[in-house]
């Protein structure tokens, strides 16, 4: 029982990273049905942002909380604002072309990103400074033997907190509604007097710097950073997507906290190894019984 | 000065010519039709105005500004309602949340929202009563209104409607030709693309009849109506019979694809 007590919240801490990577492929795809390619290399230029303010700062003399909080916005402004730019360079001026040259484009955007990485901080395991309070020991004790670590519940907070904010801004906002709208009928939206190109880039901006946030804790947590890192992670965190139902923002979210979950209970009760049978076996099985993911809707002909 | 003034439009699909140097104008307050057959050019006529679709050449003035290049987003800014064929309601969002969408221009002002959101319910009443339902669960009818109220909520200066009547029961259509009607009396001029011939010339000062993309015929409504070529291929050939109450919408039907032919 205590064992997998420990698992779930592993489990959960990981499928945070998972979540906050997927809400941005399912937003994007939602939008102008693109898979981004690109989108994990977001996370790992946040990753890499995040580990080069912590050497700057720490050290200096400030509180590592602030340092903290620090690399986390920064990362997540400069992720953000990678989002944005590559959006107006690379995707809005193909929104219109065949969807296999935006794909071809998101994939070179990924690889361009990846290996610009590789060359300015080389090919090899970085590692990201020490911050005292968010190494394993100190933790919360649960009952006896469980613990949850600072940074656990720090990543699962902030995780939490910045998706009920999205919920409610995609919800209750304007420009929140114009993009799910704009996922609807494109040609609407416009004649709402939806500026397209404009929420389109939003919608980049914020998937982005949600992976930005996750690439810094990420990089808080496992404490090492390297240039491929947003390819693999990206896999998983597109896999929950779909998992959840690709388009469905609830969807990304239970999807990743699922992914994070599947593979915590198999690296622990069966082994590491394994892992990826189990969390790709039960993909594979719910997409059988459920195409559209588990939140997603059954699709429905536009007339 | 004319509300909108269109000279010389030209628009096309690869390489397929779909409008050529079609003029027209709409006067404030005028109620305009535009007639032609399926393909003639009427609903690409207004993809264009509004910014849908590309202008390859002409000008397109609203109340004397150049919009012939402006973006969908703009034009719908400066007072442009286009209610596109199809209704194109947002089906999975709520009756009240496609009016917000419709409103979406003047989102920084809450009071004029509220109080245009108040206007709409008062004219369809209908649709009051279904505010929480979602828009793709309304009958055609009712995704009909929800069109027109979503536009009416941007308070525009002109509205474009394209085939409002189709699909509609003749009691629905009815109804949705009383609302132009009052739309019209608000101040509102109205561009209406129909092929339901007869009761859109009843309704209009003025009409345009399209074929192949061009200016067939023009001028004033009753003067259309009573115009032998517009009688044999849009109002189903029937002699000038003043009699208002007949089966209406099949004879249009037939009548627009006999002009198809000629």
């Amino acid at each position: 029982m205590n064992d997998f007590l420990q698992y779930t919240l592993n489990g959960l801490t990981v499928g945070a990273f998972y979540a906050l990577v997927a809400l941005g492929y399912t937003m994007v795809y939602g939008i102008i049905r693109l898979l981004n390619f690109a989108h994990g290399d977001f996370f790992m230029v946040g990753a890499f942002l995040a580990t080069g303010v912590l050497s700057l700062l720490t050290g200096s003399g400030l509180p590592s909380g602030l340092v903290v909080v620090v690399a986390l916005v920064a990362a997540t402004a400069a992720a953000a604002a990678l989002g944005g730019v590559s959006a107006r360079i690379v995707y809005l001026p193909l929104v219109k072309a065949p969807k296999l040259s935006l794909l071809v484009s998101a994939l070179g955007l990924s690889l361009a990103v990846e290996y610009g990485t590789a060359l300015s901080q080389g090919t090899g395991f970085r590692s990201v400074p020490h911050i005292g309070f968010l190494s394993a020991e100190h933790a919360i004790g649960l009952t006896d033997g469980v613990r949850l670590t600072y940074a656990q519940l720090g990543v699962i907070a902030v995780s939490l907190a910045l998706m009920i904010g999205l919920y409610l801004y995609v919800t209750r906002t304007f420009t929140g509604t114009a993009m799910r709208v704009l996922a609807m009928d494109q040609d609407a939206a416009r004649l709402m007097g939806v500026n397209v190109e404009r929420t389109i880039m939003m919608t980049f901006i914020i998937g982005a710097g949600l992976a930005g946030t996750a690439g810094t804790m990420y990089a808080l947590y496992y404490p090492q950073v390297n240039f491929l890192m947003g390819f693999l992670l990206g896999l998983r965190a597109f896999t929950a997507a779909v998992l959840g139902g690709i388009g469905n923002i609830p969807g990304a979210m239970v999807g990743g906290f699922l992914i994070g979950l599947l593979e915590s209970y198999a690296t622990g009760y069966v082994a590491g190894r394994w892992t990826d049978v189990v969390v790709f076996g039960v993909l594979i099985g719910v997409l059988v019984i459920r195409p559209s993911g588990i939140l997603g809707e059954r699709v429905a002909e536009r007339v | 000065m004319a509300l909108l003034e269109v000279t010389g439009l030209d628009a096309s699909y690869g390489a397929i010519e779909a409008l050529s140097g079609v003029s027209l104008r709409v006067e404030p307050g005028e109620i305009v039709a535009i007639l032609g057959a399926n393909g003639a050019g009427k609903t690409t006529l207004l993809r264009t105005l509004t910014g849908l679709h590309r202008a390859k050449a002409g000008t397109v003035l609203l109340d004397g500004q150049d919009i012939t290049r402006r973006r969908a987003h703009d034009i719908v800014g400066m007072g442009f309602g286009h209610v596109p064929e199809g209704r194109r309601v947002f089906a999975a969002l709520e009756v009240d949340g496609n009016l917000t969408m419709g409103g979406y221009q003047s989102r920084k002002e809450p009071a004029a929202l509220a109080e245009r959101r108040r206007q709409v319910y008062e004219l369809f009443p209908r649709l009051a009563e279904r505010q929480g339902q979602l828009a793709g669960t309304l009958s055609g009818g009712e995704q009909q209104m929800l069109a027109i109220g979503r536009a009416l909520m941007n308070a525009p200066r002109f509205l474009a409607l394209d085939e409002p009547s189709l699909g509609l029961s003749p009691l629905f259509t009815r109804n949705i030709f009383k609302i132009v009607r009052r739309i019209r009396e608000q101040g509102t001029a109205v561009l209406l693309v129909e092929q339901n011939a007869r009761q859109a010339l009843r309704l209009a000062d003025r009409g345009y009849v399209l074929e192949t993309g061009r200016v067939a015929l023009e001028g004033p409504a009753a003067e259309l109506a009573d115009d032998p070529r517009v009688k044999a291929a849009y109002l189903g050939g029937a002699p000038a019979e003043p009699s208002p109450r007949g089966p209406v919408a099949s004879t249009s039907d037939n009548g627009g694809k006999g002009a198809d032919g000629s």
